[in-house]
């Protein structure tokens, strides 16, 4: 009988969107789903999680060695609360790629990484090679499954649910060892390129960061996320962490406009499971146009005005 | 101080990956082999802090079989003072290699441990996060830039939202990020000199280390292909398209 035990990602203020994409994940593996969320002063954040669908308990753990999410510290406290659990689930974002491997080797087993398809309570499907090849792995017998969700293969779960929220006292006190400095948002205002349900991305094309505005002002009309490919991003048009693809962000929204990016294996590597893909490219050869879903020939500076007074 | 970096042997990142067609795994056969480019930024960083006399010995180690001698070379040829290689036929997953390692810095004691952020084969992303959880000290992972100050580390990591600091103390296992640096090209007569350089092989047995727990590996598969989709001819057309599927 499988027990699923969910670590949240949050800021301190809200929960992440690859938090309701793990419920998501342990629908598939059994149905007693709770989650877990450390912190310090977490109690919106417990109370967002408990809207999840199908979780039946969030278990918030107060505690000021828990307020950033070192890895350290998160990982010993994650480990005592998933003592009751045979299964413990943290997103493939940054935050569980650092901790639950951290978790897992305190728990002496390997962890399945970037779980895409669940086969059963103890098999599941996960890409390896940048996604050129999807493997099956099982999970040693009777031994605790530690895994990451890969948030791209899966949609959020709904939030009409009404689980109880449980305090418990941190078990665990400060590594010591390992400090939280600071941290320097890229995004701004925009949606988070990683949970965005619709997202534009620039390329190599764009020419110059002052032109690589036009895709922060469509991408506004349209609510959407910012990405770029590595071209763009090692040309210096854009932040570093705009960067989709292999050595980037894996991203899934429902809509992904991609302007002067010409397709290379990295960058479709991290868009593969979009919803719609749209490409606009002056060569009609690129090999962005085999993977989209609508593409058109054409000027980048002439389309992208236009798509944006159309978007009105 | 000493630095340990571990490297890995895998295809090179230009292959194009094929499954076999019976599903056993990857093709290898003949396909060129390759530092993961990764632990060749980890290297070149070890390199740079050795330069600017912060250490005093860069070793390189690998998990593998002989054939993994050629990528330990590579590692001396940039500029490795010496390299080791847990010999083992079986190919090991990541918690295994965490306790093969923890039992290199057991007998070599060193003040850093640099690695990639992950292997560009198996794609895991765990062997430095497990080391560090079994050493007991602190992990810097996804770094793009470190700062080391006497006993502590200032590092930088690319996170999803930003960038990240935090600050370690030393021993610390940091995992590099593509955007550390960018390493340097292997001239011929380090070649030559990295041939004289000294290699210890240490069976993995010897290391007391049992390999157990493995996941067990069944079947490979290509991934599903995305279909060709439609042209249209201006934005106009393109918003219309875009409405009529109720996206915008």
């Amino acid at each position: 009988m499988s027990r699923i035990l969910i670590i949240a990602e949050h800021d301190g203020e809200t929960l992440n969107a690859s938090t309701a994409k793990c419920v998501s994940c342990a629908q598939a593996i059994g149905s007693d789903i709770d989650i877990a969320v450390l912190g310090d002063g977490i109690d919106e954040v417990a109370a967002q999680a408990a809207t999840l669908d199908s979780v039946s308990k969030v278990i918030a753990v107060n505690a000021a060695h828990l307020a950033a999410p070192l890895a350290a510290n998160w990982a010993p406290e994650a480990l005592s609360l998933a003592a009751d659990y045979s299964h413990v689930l943290g997103p493939s974002t940054t935050l569980g790629r650092d901790l639950m491997p951290r978790i897992a080797a305190l728990a002496g087993v390997n962890q399945v990484s970037d779980i895409m398809e669940v086969s059963g309570p103890t098999a599941f499907k996960r890409p390896i090679y940048a996604g050129n090849a999807i493997v099956d792995v099982e999970a040693a017998e009777g031994a605790k499954v530690i895994a990451t969700a890969r948030i791209a293969s899966w949609k959020a779960a709904g939030n009409s649910g009404g689980a109880t929220v449980e305090q418990r006292a941190a078990s665990s006190s400060a590594a010591g060892h390992t400090r939280y400095v600071g941290l320097e948002s890229g995004g701004g205002e925009r949606p988070d390129l990683q949970s965005a349900s619709r997202v534009v991305s620039g390329g190599r094309a764009m020419g110059s960061e002052e032109n690589f505005g036009l895709v922060y002002s469509l991408a506004d009309k349209l609510g959407a996320g910012v990405g770029a490919s590595r071209a763009a991003v090692d040309a210096g048009y854009c932040p570093n962490d705009m960067q989709v693809g292999q050595t980037g962000k894996i991203i899934a929204p429902d809509l992904y406009l991609a302007f002067g990016i010409s397709g290379a294996i990295q960058h479709v590597t991290g868009i593969k499971d979009a919803g719609t893909i749209v490409a606009v490219n002056k060569d009609s050869e690129a090999p962005i146009f085999e993977i989209s879903d609508i593409g058109l020939v054409g000027d980048l500076f002439k389309v992208m005005p236009e798509l944006e007074s159309l978007l009105g | 101080m000493k630095i340990l970096v571990g490297i890995k042997r895998v295809v090179d990142y230009n292959v194009r990956v094929r499954v076999r067609p019976d599903g056993s795994g990857v093709d290898t056969d003949g396909v060129k082999m390759s530092v993961n480019p990764f632990d060749e930024i980890a290297l070149e960083e070890a390199l740079r802090i050795k330069e600017a006399g912060n250490a005093e010995e860069v070793i390189v180690v690998t998990a593998g079989g002989d054939e993994c001698q050629q990528q330990l070379r590579t590692g001396l040829a940039m500029g490795a003072d010496r390299a080791i290689q847990i010999q083992t036929s079986e190919s090991l997953q990541p918690l295994s290699i965490a306790r093969a390692l923890l039992k290199v810095i057991e007998r070599e004691d060193p003040g850093l441990v640099l690695l990639g952020k992950q292997a560009i084969d198996g794609d895991n992303s765990q062997t430095g996060q497990m080391l560090a959880a079994l050493w007991d000290r602190p992990q810097a992972t996804f770094a793009s830039k470190m700062v080391l100050n006497g006993n502590t580390a200032t590092v930088t990591r690319e996170v999803d939202a930003g960038l990240e600091t935090i600050e370690v103390d030393l021993p610390a296992v940091v995992t590099v990020d593509l955007r550390m640096n960018e390493p340097r090209f292997v001239k011929l007569p380090d070649i030559m000199k990295a041939k004289r350089k000294p290699l210890d092989v240490i069976p993995l047995a010897d290391l007391g280390v049992t390999v157990e727990g493995d996941l067990k590996v069944h079947h490979f598969a290509p991934p599903p292909q995305r279909q060709k989709g439609i042209m249209v001819e201006d934005a106009a057309q393109l918003v219309q398209e875009l409405k009529s599927r109720g996206l915008i």
